[in-house]
């Protein structure tokens, strides 16, 4: 079985470009060139100096000795909280700035849920002296305040999404209904491994030195390379497709992928899209979606902006169906309590994204010899309200 | 032979208008449709409403949204045209996103189209490639033409392909844009007019964005064989009702 994507852009059933015409020419210039530029070794060389230097690359593989205690298995978290911004987000980021100069382009525009990816882009913008637009749901501007402060600091222009939910996936619809109005000049930077082919694989590609690193760092560790799971937590899977990317096609490794279910997976405000889902088209790819029975994408609801999402990238879609990971739904409630849990045990306040996937712990029972790798994708800093107003501290 | 290319082939310029189905009132769909022919109008492309319309601008998302508020659907809509060809003769066309075709089923959708009389579609995120590999022989099957886009971006050898793959009339998209965002024509819509023209290809051309009175739809039928109005339609109705149609259709007539 092949995990990554075929050479018509698809991962299995999933994946594609589906895009109006508008879009056709953009998307086509990145899909013919952006594997050549990639391989080209000045684009490596440029790529793997900013992430060391820049980002503060290789992130530490840390082996939480207390939260093992307590679930009684090894646990490692690869600590993409300590990037510079805060969250693995640059990675991608870095690399698609540096693509699109190549690609002429002078003008960025990006969407952003939890502020994350918007302060990763408005950060490369500022490095590369870029203008950079950010699209921002009208709701996730409230609750990720410092961010969009963040962003405004860093010289870039923040445009509130003011149609559907006012989350996430509208901020998407506006980012592209801006690449339509602005077909040359503009290069989109998505945030996930999510919309039409070939950004799904570029951004995966870019995100792959996160299980690049983990491989050496465990040989380090415990003398292995393949732990015995990788965990992630899933908004449109860019972290996830990092951390699983190089064990793909190991079989002893086992995938666990982790979804918001927010108030409980059948409780309607739930963004556990594998289980509610069901194929369809969002954002220029065919995947899981949550959607009604006429097809319109339905409005997800978790905690945490960055998991609000009703979609899935396509690789996880096809990881999904295939059975090659194992998709779990942690509510609101148990991430906010693991989030905490860690804080107590480890000293690390992790991003409430990423404390979802520290909760599986909760759920699943690891056998005490089990190397368990978890993805902590970023910290807390941009949740300190919403930590906050729920533990009325 | 298909309306569509019937219509074509008269000998004049073809207006055609745009509306959201079940927008202002859920029940207006019909009326509308009735009304647009009894007015001179030769084509009408009947909007179905998606929650996520990428390609559109503030006009029809907004009349999207109150469209499925009020409780369209692809059935409601399908139910509402049913016996429709009792009373309009002009070629009708559904345009649409393609997750709701795609969730109804894409056989289903075509089926029932023709049942009703549908005579085409245009799916704006349907790309030719897909279309041609999975779903052109499921729309011959049911005698839908399927119309395709292109803009001033799309080169020339694809212009070809997509002529190739055409069998009613190529729809001009006047500049870069989402639907209602720019108004009127400069300079380099009438050289990428010209362009196209002079191309000479197999299906005729429909200029649509951009077109909102009779001067723009003078302009853009200098070179084509007619025009689309969306977005300046859907705001008429907003502000003046489903009730004189007849004198905005007047007013870009002459
Ligand atoms: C810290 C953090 N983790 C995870 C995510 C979810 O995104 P993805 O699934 O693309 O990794 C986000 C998104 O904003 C984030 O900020």
């Amino acid at each position: 079985m092949n995990y990554n994507v075929n050479e018509k852009g698809y991962y299995g059933e999933f994946g594609g470009a589906y895009i109006p015409e508008m879009l056709y020419p953009n998307v086509e210039e990145l899909r013919q060139n952006y594997l050549k530029v990639m391989a080209d070794p000045s684009f490596q060389k440029e790529f793997d100096q900013l992430l060391k230097d820049y980002v503060g690359r290789p992130s530490p593989l840390y082996f939480a000795k207390r939260l093992s205690e307590k679930y009684n298995t090894k646990i490692y978290l690869k600590r993409e909280d300590l990037n510079h911004t805060g969250a693995h987000k640059i990675n991608n980021t870095i690399g698609q700035i540096l693509m699109a100069k190549r690609l002429g382009k002078h003008r960025i525009i990006a969407e952003t849920g939890a502020g994350q990816h918007g302060v990763a882009t408005a950060t490369v913008c500022a490095l590369m002296g870029l203008e950079c637009i950010v699209y921002m749901g009208e709701i996730d501007i409230k609750r990720q305040a410092p961010n969009v402060a963040r962003m405004k600091m860093l010289g870039a222009t923040v445009v509130p999404a003011l149609s559907g939910s006012r989350t996430l996936k509208d901020a998407t619809n506006e980012a592209i209904r801006d690449w339509i109005n602005n077909p040359v000049d503009t290069h989109y930077i998505i945030g996930s491994a999510i919309g039409p082919h070939p950004y799904p694989d570029m951004v995966t590609k870019f995100q792959s030195v996160i299980s690049e690193e983990i491989k050496w760092q465990l040989k380090e560790h415990e003398g292995r390379e393949n732990p015995d799971y990788v965990v992630a937590c899933i908004g449109g899977g860019s972290n996830a497709a990092g951390t699983y990317y190089h064990y793909l096609h190991e079989d002893d490794v086992n995938i666990i992928a982790v979804e918001a279910a927010g108030l409980g997976v059948d409780s309607g405000e739930s963004a556990a899209t594998s289980v509610l889902g069901k194929e369809g088209i969002i954002h220029g790819c065919k995947t899981l979606l949550m959607q009604t029975n006429d097809g319109q994408i339905t409005e997800p609801y978790s905690i945490s902006a960055g998991l609000d999402y009703p979609g899935v990238g396509p690789m996880h879609a096809h990881l999904c169906k295939t059975g090659r990971a194992e998709f779990m739904a942690i509510t609101d409630d148990e991430a906010m309590k693991s989030g905490l849990e860690l804080c107590k045990l480890e000293g690390i306040i992790p991003a409430i994204e990423s404390s979802h996937a520290l909760a599986i712990f909760e759920q699943k029972t690891f056998k005490p010899d089990d190397v368990v790798v978890v993805s902590l994708s970023g910290r807390g800093d941009k949740d300190l309200n919403t930590y906050i107003n729920y533990f009325n501290l | 032979m298909n309306r569509i290319n019937q219509k074509l082939q008269e000998d004049k310029k073809l207006l055609s208008i745009y509306f959201t189905a079940g927008y202002p009132n859920i029940n207006d769909t019909v009326s509308i449709i009735q009304d647009l022919e009894k007015n001179g109008v030769d084509m009408i492309e009947i909007g179905l409403p998606f929650s996520d319309p990428l390609a559109d601008g503030p006009t029809i998302q907004a009349s999207s949204t109150q469209a499925l508020k009020n409780g369209m659907t692809t059935e409601v809509l399908f139910g509402q045209l049913k016996g429709i060809r009792q009373s309009v003769d002009i070629p009708l066309i559904i345009m649409g996103y393609f997750n709701p075709i795609f969730q109804y089923g894409v056989e289903t959708f075509c089926k029932k189209c023709q049942e009703i009389g549908i005579d085409g579609l245009i799916i704006p995120d349907l790309p030719v490639d897909v279309y041609h590999e999975k779903y052109q022989a499921i729309f011959e099957n049911y005698g839908l033409i399927n119309v395709f886009l292109i803009t001033p971006q799309t080169s020339d050898e694809r212009i070809r392909y997509i002529d190739s793959i055409s069998n009613g009339f190529i729809y001009m998209v006047s500049s870069a844009s989402t639907t209602g965002a720019k108004v009127g024509f400069g300079d380099q819509q009438t050289q990428y007019f010209e362009r196209i023209g002079n191309m000479n290809l197999n299906n005729p051309q429909i200029v649509g964005f951009g077109i909102s009175n009779n001067q723009t739809f003078t302009q853009a039928t200098q070179y084509a064989k007619g025009a689309i109005i969306g977005s300046a339609f859907v705001k008429y109705v907003t502000n003046e009702g489903v009730g004189s149609i007849k004198k905005f259709i007047t007013g870009i007539k002459n």
